[in-house]
């Protein structure tokens, strides 16, 4: 998709902080916060993809699970449909949300492993009371959508492999015909060979649901390949945003550039070791990010101004960026 | 490079018993490892690589495990064959290993400095202070900062690429003849994985061999010299990083290599393995990997294929590959 112009948002995140307080001593003082995800915007047009990576602890789960209202926002508007999810009753929130469904990493810890594959799918139609077939007959059409056969609804999550039990997490989230589904990492616990089943079935549903799907994960090579548009998040932040294909062959952020250079590209002769550049020091800590760009700790073309002022949007083509190197004002003021 | 073999593994078979039954994890497993080498085992979860890997220095767990046949020769002895205390001074000493999770491999006890000083005294007669100074040496080596005052840290206060480059320090300091390192970036993210690599291959002497085990074809890509590649506890393919990224044979291999995703190359559809690996309980009779196969034929659903050369050193158990 690469006109979105004429499709409408559906998701729309505006400076969105979601911060965690950290509590001392006998009286619950509160000492700091830690800054998972500190100010992010992005938004999500119906029928895209967006991709959403960043390393761990950089506040991308956060940020799916504060749109998903299972954590709770410090600051910031999160419109979904037009609606602002952080300032509805809780009814109305709950009917709302029944669009927005959600797929985790862990496709085990995600199934109740006391409830039989029919229970785990139709317990949202349940709740909502949905359509007029009986609940055999959704269940059975629900796992037939993520290619599993009809006997399967009466067995229980440990019959069933890892991938089949992404199948189940999967069939589970589309019951309710929504029209967000938020993939936390949904093939990172896969093997290679099962991982492109799961990948490719999830760009069947989508096409077949009309689905739209902000996917998170840390790994370049699986977002680059099924992403309309990436965004990349660092310690809170949003480092660079724009299509999947101006990313990834031409990145502007020196950590968008540090991280496609450190995914291993296996067969391309060029690709070993020894001519890469190797990102230097770790993710600082959330409770205390650097002042300035918070990148400019790790950063190889680190100026003065990096550790001063705040990098603000530059565009660049299809791209946003938001770092230094590219902004008219660039001397320490 | 010289090419003596410094460790050789002849039809190893692990067995583990059950309340569900028995079954082999490592079904008849053969291979070598040659001096300063650096030897990739690849494969998805379950198909008895690490099993592989624990079995070597008797670190598997027996029972359930149980070693049913094979020899493990390291320096011409068969560590199968050696007594305990022997086997202990091996271990640590010439035969290292680097887990995947560091922060489980550590004691969550006991200060860095300490863990290191105690693995150092086991192997060697050093006094308590000069064990400590070797530690701290290492500390730094291995590119942590502020060496002096991490030595008495607590596994939980540092990062985990930082406790990764702890165990890196541990298997080395000794100066192991093998390391075996089994997922060592699995747990860490791509840019810290990076690090790792870069540690590794710069730490190394230039004689000490690894066995490194992973799920991770672009992991074999960046550390490897050779490649085994195990698909439902038997090995598939085996050959030169070269042969088996620019001309796999084995079906699995093949269907691997290509089911991964690569950057920049956006394609409609993702190429996929069909089905899923089968139960250890019930193996296909035949060659393992029949069912998903799309090449495979009636031999393949009765005999079991072996893995044989069919060029300089390019092996694979595949009747499609060796008629």
């Amino acid at each position: 998709m690469k006109n979105n112009i004429s499709h409408p948002l559906i998701l729309e995140v505006d400076r969105l902080k979601t911060w965690f307080s950290v509590k001392r001593g006998i009286l619950s003082k509160i000492v700091g916060y830690v800054r998972a995800v500190d100010g992010v915007s992005l938004n999500i047009c119906q029928g895209e993809t967006l991709g959403l990576v960043g390393e761990s602890g950089c506040g991308k789960t956060t940020l799916g699970r504060t749109i998903l209202g299972l954590e709770k926002a410090y600051d910031g508007n999160i419109f979904f449909m037009g609606k602002d999810l952080l300032s509805l009753k809780q009814k109305e929130f709950a009917r709302l949300r029944s669009s927005i469904q959600v797929i985790f990493q862990d496709p085990m810890s995600s199934l109740n492993p006391r409830m039989n594959v029919l229970d785990i799918i139709t317990e949202g139609l349940m709740r909502f009371r949905r359509g007029k077939k009986s609940k055999e007959q959704h269940a059975k059409e629900l796992v037939n959508n993520v290619g599993l056969d009809n006997n399967s609804i009466y067995r229980y999550p440990h019959e069933f492999s890892g991938g089949q039990r992404q199948r189940i997490n999967i069939a589970r989230a589309i019951s309710l015909k929504p029209d967000l589904i938020i993939c936390d990492e949904p093939v990172s616990a896969l093997d290679v060979s099962v991982q492109a089943q799961i990948i490719n079935l999830l760009m069947d549903l989508k096409d077949q649901f009309h689905l739209s799907y902000l996917f998170i994960s840390h790994d370049l090579s699986v977002i680059g390949n099924i992403a309309d548009r990436i965004a990349v998040m660092y310690l809170g932040r949003i480092m660079e945003q724009g299509t999947a294909r101006n990313i990834i062959e031409d990145p502007k952020h020196p950590y968008t550039k540090a991280l496609i250079n450190a995914v291993p590209k296996p067969g391309i002769n060029t690709g070993r070791l020894n001519k890469r550049v190797v990102l230097k020091g770790e993710i600082p800590s959330p409770m205390a990010p650097p002042g300035g760009c918070r990148f400019h700790t790790r950063c190889q073309k680190c100026m003065d101004i990096c550790k001063v002022n705040e990098p603000g949007k530059t565009m660049l083509g299809e791209s946003d960026v938001w770092c230094h190197l590219y902004s008219s004002k660039r001397k320490v003021p | 490079m010289n090419n003596k073999k410094l460790l050789e593994i002849g039809n190893l078979t692990v067995g583990f018993e059950t309340d569900e039954g028995n079954f082999n994890a490592v079904d008849q497993v053969s291979f070598h490892i040659n001096k300063g080498e650096v030897l990739g085992l690849v494969g998805e979860s379950g198909c008895g690589k690490s099993v592989t890997a624990l079995s070597i220095p008797k670190l598997l767990p027996m029972p359930p495990g149980r070693i049913i046949n094979g020899r493990i020769l390291f320096k011409g002895n068969d560590l199968l064959t050696l007594d305990s205390r022997k086997l202990k001074s091996i271990r640590g000493a010439e035969i290292s290993m680097i887990f995947q999770e560091p922060a489980s491999a550590l004691s969550p006890l006991h200060r860095i400095g300490s863990q290191m000083v105690e693995a150092i005294r086991l192997h060697s007669n050093r006094s308590k202070k000069d064990a400590w100074n070797l530690a701290e040496d290492w500390i730094k080596r291995v590119g942590i900062s502020d060496a002096s005052e991490r030595m008495y840290a607590y596994p939980h206060q540092i990062s985990g690429g930082m406790r990764q480059r702890v165990m890196i320090a541990m298997a080395l300091m000794t100066k192991p003849d093998l390391i075996i390192a089994d997922e060592p970036t699995t747990a860490l993210d791509v840019t810290i994985q990076l690090q790792i690599f870069e540690l590794i291959k710069e730490m190394k002497y230039s004689d000490t061999s690894i066995l490194l085990i992973t799920h991770d074809m672009g992991v074999i890509w960046e550390m490897c010299d050779r490649v085994l590649v195990m698909y439902a506890s038997r090995i598939v393919e085996e050959g030169t990083l070269i042969d088996i990224f620019s001309n796999p044979s084995h079906p699995y291999t093949i269907g691997l290599l290509k089911s991964i995703p690569k950057l920049g190359s956006r394609s409609k559809k993702l190429f996929a393995i069909p089905g899923s690996v089968p139960s250890p309980f019930n193996y296909p009779q035949g060659c393992h990997f029949t069912d998903r196969c799309p090449y495979a034929f009636d031999r393949c659903k009765k005999e079991k294929p072996l893995l044989e050369e069919f060029k300089n050193g390019h092996k694979a158990a595949c009747f499609y590959v060796n008629p």
